[in-house]
């Protein structure tokens, strides 16, 4: 067991490894409780949402589907990235990280005070993530026969109340899935009904492998308050269309749009035996140095693999210190795995 | 409790040594070493001919979750690293004191006594300490 944001959490439960393949070729169950769920009420929420976040919610058209965006601050560095959910025209709920909870919820509601907008921490639901090939159709049964096929029919980033349970079909893990909020009194029930159906139970050490094998970014190590979206892999998702949002951080990063960004997130794959991590130096030849931000051992294609800092002009061919040592290591655009498939 | 051989010794660092006919030692992992560091991906043996100095790094096991040093028993010269644990980091896990031994080692005269080496019982209270 490890301390995560002030969790206890248990990094596997049987084999770390065994438990990242359970979710590439069948079905793994998180418990993800530890993320904040904020839902944010009131007439003036769509406004209240499109000047906190980088990604505009206008593109939010449907009830239930989600986005996935970046909350900057005045620098355009990222003080959280978070998902967004439309429910209604005066009600959004925002997954944000556990780390950045508290100083989210802070944030959030300084900038909500003159607004229209009620914000609650529902620290009253539990959230399970259930992922891979056989996810969704596993954790249907979990619901009554009508519910369940609602759940099947959803679209990706589409989420539903179902009853009692909110279902969305999203993830970080680069597989299909769902990730359902659901009163905490029914987590352990739904739990071990999952495990009954053959969904093996997943820590966060296999969170974090799947999800670096989908180049999913890791708030705290491949991004944070010091770090803007462009050299974060993230540039897509920030909306600079329309010119009239004036969203918190647009000021700052309209310069770098423009004349881009001296850095970049990169994805490296090492050519040799060896495990890169966290902080590892990245000598780019005459491009300059960089750093890893997250660097593991790929389950899927068992080479290890790594997301980066570098400079902008880095391309092809690198090398990371590793205990001294210089490997080579080989620039790709992430993700390394969709969908049990390696894309390298 | 643990799995502890009685006939090898231990350290603190959670090695163990075994003496072999030959004169020279066996050094691998303990299985409570092992299922800490979980599923091992990457090991790095010494070669055979280097002369390591008691508690001097001389060996790397890595898992998805983190890199661990394993550091000389003892003074000596290896005569040895295990060659199968480069494609089969695994073996590590799966057998920590029989095929997943790290490396062979002759001990520098007068080394082996001078070593503070552990028994099976006290290395079980050193665990024992670790869980509080």
């Amino acid at each position: 067991m490890v301390d995560f944001g002030g969790w206890d959490m248990p990094v596997q439960y049987s084999s770390q490894i065994g438990e990242h393949h359970a979710v590439r070729r069948a079905a793994g169950v998180f418990d993800v409780s530890h993320m904040g769920v904020l839902d944010l009420r009131g007439a003036g929420v769509r406004p209240f949402l499109q000047r906190l976040l980088a990604n505009d919610v206008a593109r939010l058209k449907a009830p239930g589907k989600a986005l996935y965006s970046c909350m900057l601050n005045e620098r355009g560095g990222v003080r959280d990235d978070l998902i967004v959910y439309f429910l209604n025209d005066y009600w959004y709920r925002m997954v944000v990280n556990a780390g950045t909870r508290a100083r989210d919820l802070a944030w959030i509601r300084e900038q909500a005070r003159r607004s229209e907008v009620e914000v609650t921490e529902r620290t009253d639901l539990a959230m399970l993530a259930v992922q891979g090939p056989e996810a969704r159709a596993k954790a249907a049964q979990l619901l009554p026969p009508a519910d369940g096929a609602a759940a099947l029919a959803l679209d990706s980033f589409v989420g539903r109340e179902l009853g009692r349970w909110f279902v969305a079909r999203t993830g970080y893990t680069g597989e299909d899935g769902f990730e359902i909020m659901m009163p905490a009194a029914d987590a352990v029930a739904a739990w071990r009904g999952l495990n009954a159906l053959g969904v093996a139970s997943c820590g966060l050490g296999a969170r974090d492998t799947l999800r670096l094998e989908a180049g999913m970014n890791l708030y705290g190590n491949d991004m944070d308050e010091s770090t803007q979206p462009y050299e974060s892999n993230l540039g897509w998702t920030v909306a600079l269309a329309p010119g009239e949002r004036d969203f918190i951080g647009r000021a700052a990063l309209e310069p770098l749009a423009r004349a881009g960004s001296p850095r970049k997130l990169v994805g490296l794959l090492l050519e040799e035996r060896g495990v890169l991590r966290a902080h590892q130096r990245v000598a780019a030849g005459p491009a300059g140095e960089g750093e890893i931000t997250s660097g593991t051992y790929s389950p899927t294609l068992e080479r290890s693999i790594a997301l980066a800092r570098v400079p902008a002009a880095t391309a092809g061919q690198v090398q990371v210190e590793v205990r001294g040592k210089l490997l080579p290591a080989r620039v790709v655009k992430p993700p390394f795995v969709r969908t049990g498939r390696s894309l390298i | 409790m643990s799995n502890l051989p009685a006939d090898l010794k231990y350290t603190k660092s959670h090695e163990w040594i075994r003496a072999l006919p030959d004169g020279t030692v066996e050094i691998g992992i303990t299985d409570h070493a092992q299922h800490e560091l979980g599923d091992l991906v990457f090991v790095e043996v010494p070669d055979a001919g280097r002369v390591v100095k008691a508690d001097e790094p001389c060996a790397v096991v890595e898992s998805v979750k983190a890199a661990s040093d394993v550091y000389a028993p003892l003074a000596g010269e290896i005569t040895a690293g295990n060659p199968k644990l480069a494609a089969e980091p695994e073996v590590v896990n799966a057998d920590p004191y029989g095929e997943g031994w790290l490396m062979r080692l002759r001990p520098a005269p007068g080394a082996l006594a001078a070593a503070a080496l552990l028994s099976a019982a006290q290395y079980q209270q050193v665990l024992d300490a670790e869980v509080h």
